[in-house]
């Protein structure tokens, strides 16, 4: 698929990014936040150099200042966001292992996934009747989409971010076995993952943890060599490979 | 309805079997060919961008949208079927290409005895043997009769590979269970990465023979008898559920389509989705006259044709048929009627998934890059005192490492699915986890079979297809005797742990198996036992041809496509060579 020139729906600049630096894009609005919802997280709040993308343009912010970066949400509440970004650093840690899913902004992944096709069963077969009691090789039966689960899902975690980390991983504990907790899980784990251009992944902290090296298009002189022994060339991504602006499915439908 | 003006061939699909048969004829006659694709159209130039695991691999850009069109399923006939509600066990492709796309381009062949595996297997066992109610038969070729077409397929898509028997001798380091090979492959085998690699030394010291797997990712740059170039491998990782960054994968975009655009007979429609298959039973000569399809504006649109060539894919060319009203439904409480029976798809899991103390550089290979052996394939091993018949391939390929996918997959002794005890042990395996693949016969049965749902409709309101489908004790037991045989090469491997596979139970439609997926429209030797002829020409309707694997009887261990195309290739001579003078049944 070629890509068409990026033109956003609407932009302004928030006056947060007034102190950025001067080639950080404006903040940009788009038609499916019908909310002003915004995820604030300052530096000082999670410790350390702060590393993180508005809308896949990657800066970074020391952790010395006291200034916080405000970022658009498509889909959640800003109570649901914050609970989102703590459920997902204890599903996938920040720890002496290294960053988790807070550095690599797993709760913006999943805010734009859920805003975008995939949250609202845009591809998924949803004509009834429905068996909700259906076996599991039939796979996922239900009416609800994503964005239902979530939402309902979040109501019993309210304040789940101002607990302590044994107090989170209790109730975490409680919902394991719930479909809403598998999703969480699951795309926690896209958002450590995933190209930067779907929010997560963050100055492609997650490769750079596991050593995945992203899209690298060459490995001739390599495939057969390094046996044995781990061959860790520098990450890259997409934009970085192609040298082009690739739109991600959640921004074209 | 608008009516169009009547051309001389329609083809209904743009995958590899629906654009052969417009290279072929659009190459060798001057008919006017019309290629009718469903999905969007595609160029050879597509892929510079879709490397991107979320979107290709994750939320499966390029698949059929199944919030359109899916199928449902069921276990046995006292069940009601479900819609099959996102992708799961196979992945059915869209738009100009279709599966042909997104495949890993693994391309071996049939053995030689799957052609006549009912008048075999009787002839060594028996009929006790069998598996009372199984269904398979002959399919009406035979190796023999085929393998010229073979060969032109592996020389279409430049092959990489090494033979193991070329006219009879054999050849150490290629397959020697094979076929006879009228040539050595056209390209060198592929690099071997570490983990395949690995595979192929204890394999050997195990008293296996592994080969290379046949690749369509090709070795080096390729020229095909057409003049088509593609380059060479670089093994980035990025084949399956995606389209070729480069082109070294071959893909009707890259291998057909640059001859079939300079064809100015041959047109490709795409948006243009299919709904029936109009023909005039009350006639004798019980001709079909055209098809009926929606177009890209949505708008009704018969086209009139004087040859049609169903060529859409196993499952919707069953479902085609049905909904038209050509031949007749299956029945298996009767065993009347032949037009959707024989449904199988192929027994592929990961024997077992090993965990090793090395890094494995999993992130550099290709799809098909890996070896492979056959010494469990078939009828190549002593059945006597085993508890099923045939068999299947074991290999062990590089790709698909992607983290998204497979970060997270820790050994069973890691008891922890979150938190940071799980993720310690994710980012340690993440780089030490290879699985060792089978792939295996599936033999057909008479309770296997395809019908039209009687509730679930598509967004055109038309039926989905119905799959009734489960395994029984022969695969179920083919199976554990296969993850036993697994566990030994992991630990000849030197694998620290091991996690076998937990067996077939019943069929799991969640579990992404391979889109294997045959029968339906099977091909034989006589009308009574199946729908089309030798020549894949309908029994009933002599201008109506259908195309893939809907034709196969039961379903081999091998990958379909290098099958498939030799198919593809006879039909495409029967109809030019013979047909065309003398419009008339071949077979």
């Amino acid at each position: 698929m070629k890509v068409k020139p990026r033109s956003p729906i609407a932009g302004r600049v928030d006056s947060k990014s007034q102190s950025f630096p001067q080639n950080t894009p404006r903040l940009l609005c788009y038609r499916v936040m019908r909310r002003r919802e915004f995820l604030t997280l300052s530096a000082a709040s999670i410790g350390g150099v702060l590393v993180y993308s508005l809308n896949r343009e990657v800066f970074r912010l020391s952790a010395q200042t006291s200034k916080s970066v405000r970022i658009a949400l498509r889909f959640f509440t800003q109570s649901e966001a914050l609970v989102v970004a703590a459920a997902a650093s204890r599903i996938f840690p920040s720890d002496e292992m290294g960053p988790g899913a807070r550095e690599a902004g797993v709760a913006v992944y999943i805010d734009r996934q859920l805003a975008g096709p995939w949250g609202r069963d845009r591809h998924r077969y949803t004509q009834g009747p429905f068996e909700e009691n259906a076996s599991a090789e039939f796979g996922y039966q239900a009416k609800a989409t994503p964005q239902q689960i979530y939402r309902q899902g979040l109501k019993d975690l309210k304040g789940f971010d101002r607990l302590s980390s044994a107090e989170q991983d209790g109730k975490l504990k409680e919902i394991e076995t719930t479909l809403f907790f598998s999703l969480l899980r699951q795309n926690t784990i896209e958002g450590m993952f995933c190209d930067p251009i779907h929010g997560g992944n963050i100055d492609m902290v997650g490769w750079q943890l596991i050593g995945f090296p992203g899209p690298r298009m060459n490995n001739y002189d390599d495939v057969d060599k390094h046996f044995g022994e781990a061959f860790r060339p520098k990450p890259a991504s997409l934009g970085q490979v192609t040298r082009s602006r690739v739109r991600p499915s959640e921004d074209l439908e | 309805m608008k009516t169009l003006p009547s051309v001389d061939v329609v083809i209904i699909g743009g995958g590899w079997s629906g654009l052969l048969m417009a290279k072929e004829i659009g190459s060798r006659t001057a008919l006017s060919v019309v290629v009718l694709e469903r999905g969007g159209p595609r160029k050879t130039d597509n892929y510079g961008d879709d490397m991107d695991e979320l979107d290709y691999t994750i939320r499966l850009r390029m698949m059929q949208d199944v919030s359109q069109e899916t199928v449902t399923l069921r276990h046995n006939a006292s069940q009601r079927a479900l819609p099959l509600r996102q992708h799961g066990s196979f992945l059915p492709g869209s738009g100009v290409g279709g599966a042909g796309e997104h495949w890993s381009a693994v391309c071996p062949r049939f053995l030689p005895d799957c052609f006549e595996l009912l008048s075999r297997s009787i002839e060594k066992y028996g009929s006790q043997r069998l598996p009372e109610d199984h269904a398979i038969q002959d399919w009406g070729v035979t190796y023999d009769e085929l393998e010229a077409h073979y060969t032109r397929a592996d020389l279409l898509l430049g092959v990489s590979g090494q033979a193991g028997n070329i006219r009879g001798k054999q050849i150490a380091g290629g397959n020697i269970f094979e076929g006879w090979r009228s040539a050595e492959y056209p390209t060198p085998p592929t690099k071997i990465p570490y983990f395949s690699s690995m595979f192929g030394e204890a394999a050997k010291s195990l008293g296996y023979h592994p080969y290379p797997v046949p690749a369509a990712t090709t070795s080096r740059a390729y020229t095909n008898p057409d003049g088509v170039s593609r380059p060479g491998c670089t093994y980035c990782g990025y084949c399956e559920t995606f389209g070729c960054m480069i082109g070294a994968k071959s893909q009707p975009t890259n291998t057909l389509l640059p001859v079939i655009e300079k064809r100015r007979n041959v047109s490709i429609r795409t948006g243009a989705w299919v709904r029936r298959i109009v023909h005039d039973a009350s006639e004798n000569k019980k001709r079909a006259s055209g098809v009926v399809y929606i177009d890209e504006n949505g708008q009704e649109v018969f086209q009139p044709a004087d040859l049609i060539f169903l060529a859409s894919w196993t499952l919707n060319n069953t479902r085609v048929l049905l909904l038209s009203g050509i031949g007749e439904a299956y029945n298996p409480t009767t065993g009347r009627g032949t037009l959707g029976r024989n449904l199988t798809h192929q027994v592929n899991f990961p024997a077992v998934t090993a965990f090793f103390e090395k890094p494995l550089n999993r992130f550099m290979g290709s799809g098909a890059s890996g070896i492979m052996f056959s010494d469990l394939d078939g009828d190549l091993f002593d059945h006597s005192k085993l508890p099923f018949l045939r068999g299947g391939t074991v290999g062990a390929r590089s790709a698909r490492s992607l983290p998204i996918s497979e970060c997270g997959v820790v050994p069973k002794s890691v008891k922890a699915t979150w938190g940071s005890e799980w993720k310690k042990a994710a980012l340690h395996y993440y780089d030490r986890t290879g699985r060792i693949g089978f792939s295996g016969e599936h033999l057909a049965y008479k309770d296997n079979y395809m019908d039209l749902d009687p509730v679930y409709k598509n967004h055109f309101g038309d039926p989905l297809l119905r799959l009734t489908l489960d395994w029984r004790e022969n695969e179920r037991k083919m199976a554990d005797y296969v993850i036993a045989k697994g566990i030994e090469l992991a630990r000849e491997m030197g694998a620290k742990e091991v996690s076998p596979f937990s067996g077939l139970g019943s069929y799991d439609a969640t579990r992404y198996q391979s889109s294997h997926v045959q029968g339906g429209v099977i091909m034989g030797s006589s009308p009574e036992r199946s729908v089309v002829n030798p020549y894949l020409q309908h029994w009933q309707v002599s201008n109506l041809f259908v195309l893939g694997a809907s034709s196969f009887p039961q379903n081999a261990s091998a990958n379909p496509t290098p099958t498939i195309l030799a198919l593809t290739y006879r039909t495409a001579d029967a109809v030019v060579d013979r047909y065309l003078k003398n419009p008339a049944a071949l077979a």
